[in-house]
């Protein structure tokens, strides 16, 4: 692992002080100065030489109690940037009220690793890519103008949507997409004060510049994550399929949030995962299903839309088949919640 | 800030197994690493040192977590739980680690020490309800001898027994 400094800071201003001090526009992974909170994936990265910081500044120390807090209102939701993930996935009245969050959480990675994983940390983990994690290979994300070795390589974890001619890595989380479904903001803290994104503006699809994973700033920190509530929120749930029936990153994953008039659908929210370079907000899908009757058939026809623009590489083909039954079958338990 | 030079060691301390340890690391230095190596504490093991197979599991202030990416510096005044701090004074084991034995839930007893710190925190945390919460809930503990039947025997019959003699699992 590369040396590096370790600073701990106290409040948010401390960050600016250090920051401002080697703030460059780089790609993350080459940033001089990192933040660590749970580290499960900053630690996992420094190992492979894929992250190399000079400095660490650890988030745990700042001294700021709505960091690590959950506030629940009638309103809405708001969950600090330190919670960790098993404070959320276990909360009684998120996975009441808002179940695709906690169930979306409760299926990531292992109960050792949501309890050290905060949530601000894994809606910034990076991607899962083999060619990213290893660093002989040519990885235009990793290193700009490198190259991208899963182009033509051995692709079937890869991305079908989002993609580009520099780069196809799947984003790897689930809880980004239940957010995404939910139309949560996250709240971020910078050089210029504070401000709120929805979380579908995070994440930036790979384009020219896949060393670019978000649209973060040198030295902002989000504080939190903030979700409205809605008549769709109570039934909502999260499908994920993997290689394994637990502990592994999704082939495919639909987050799904249904608002119904009787048979019909009144208002419907779908994000997917494991498919797309980005969390992904399956818009087409969602207009086809509106003021429509849900059945198998205008769940069929909705997944067909969410697939529309998909481009296949040469192993990952199945990942179309496969999305639009997630799809599909996630409308369908959706439909069938008790609430 | 005055800039810290690189190589440099931090002070830490740590509570480990109700004793207090203090330590000069490098910040690099992995929770795991600074057991092993720096204090001798070999019951926390080492497999993959990337978070993939659970062996090096560890109580951190009464939640399990992985000791292979926790840097010593992020659990400096932490109160930490390895197996060697599980059985009683006069050298009884604990239930858990009885259970492992009664139910032959190890072969070569690698993952073992991760598997029994994994299987106190689920009973704890109420995820021992079924075999299947079981299996869920002990994912992230992988056993390549594969004595996963009786590792979810052992979880099961010490959760019963906890219930049983109304004496809740802790460590």
């Amino acid at each position: 692992m590369h040396p590096f400094r370790f600073e701990r800071v106290g409040s948010l201003s401390d960050i600016a002080l250090i920051e401002s001090a080697g703030a460059r526009r780089e790609p993350p992974t080459r940033a001089g100065a990192q933040f660590i909170a749970g580290g499960t994936n900053l630690v996992d990265y420094m190992k492979l030489d894929v992250a190399r910081p000079d400095t660490v500044i650890d988030l745990n120390s700042l001294d700021d109690s709505a960091l690590r807090r959950i506030n629940i209102q009638d309103t809405g939701i708001r969950l600090g940037a330190l919670v960790r993930m098993s404070e959320v996935e276990d909360h009684n009245l998120i996975r009441q009220r808002y179940p695709v969050i906690a169930e979306s959480l409760g299926l990531t990675a292992t109960r050792q690793i949501r309890n050290m994983a905060t949530l601000a940390g894994n809606l910034l983990q990076r991607t899962r890519c083999e060619y990213f994690r290893e660093t002989s290979w040519g990885c235009n994300k990793r290193e700009p103008g490198s190259g991208c070795a899963a182009i033509g390589g051995v692709d079937r974890q890869h991305a079908i949507l989002g993609t580009s001619q520099k780069c196809i890595a799947t984003y790897p989380g689930d809880f980004a997409q239940a957010l995404v479904a939910l139309d949560a903001m996250v709240e971020i803290e910078g050089k210029n004060g504070l401000r709120k994104i929805p979380v579908v503006e995070l994440h930036q699809l790979p384009g020219d510049t896949p060393h670019i994973d978000t649209s973060l700033q040198p030295a902002d920190v989000i504080t939190a994550i903030t979700v409205p509530a809605g008549p769709w929120a109570e039934r909502s749930h999260f499908v994920k399929v993997r290689d394994r029936t637990s502990y592994a990153f999704a082939l495919a994953s639909a987050a799904v949030a249904l608002e119904l008039d009787g048979e019909k659908v009144r208002d419907v929210r779908i994000a997917i995962g494991g498919v797309a370079t980005v969390p992904w907000r399956a818009r087409l899908a969602e207009d086809t299903l509106r003021g429509q009757a849900l059945d198998e058939q205008s769940a069929e026809l909705a997944a067909e839309a969410a697939f529309s623009d998909a481009h296949p590489g040469r192993h990952n083909a199945f990942k179309l088949d496969l999305g639009k039954a997630t799809i599909v079958q996630a409308l369908m338990e959706t439909k069938a919640m008790q609430v | 800030m005055p800039e810290t030079p690189l190589r440099s060691r931090t002070e830490i301390a740590l509570h480990v197994n109700g004793q207090i340890r203090r330590l000069s690391i490098d910040p690099r230095t992995t929770l795991l690493d600074a057991l092993r190596d720096h204090l001798g504490l070999t019951g926390a093991k080492k497999g993959c040192d990337h978070g993939q197979c659970g062996a090096c599991t560890l109580m951190v202030d009464g939640r399990r977590i992985l000791s292979c990416l926790t840097l010593g510096v992020l659990v400096d005044g932490a109160s930490i739980v390895t197996i060697e701090g599980l059985s009683s004074r006069d050298g009884g084991l604990h239930p858990v680690q009885q259970a492992f034995i009664d139910c032959d839930a190890f072969q070569c007893g690698y993952c073992t020490p991760g598997q029994i710190l994994s299987a106190i925190a689920c009973i704890q945390e109420g995820h021992a309800g079924s075999d299947a919460a079981i299996r869920e809930y002990m994912s992230g503990n992988l056993c390549r001898c594969a004595a996963y039947p009786n590792i979810v025997a052992a979880v099961r019959s010490a959760r019963d027994r906890s219930e049983g003699d109304h004496a809740p699992i802790s460590v």
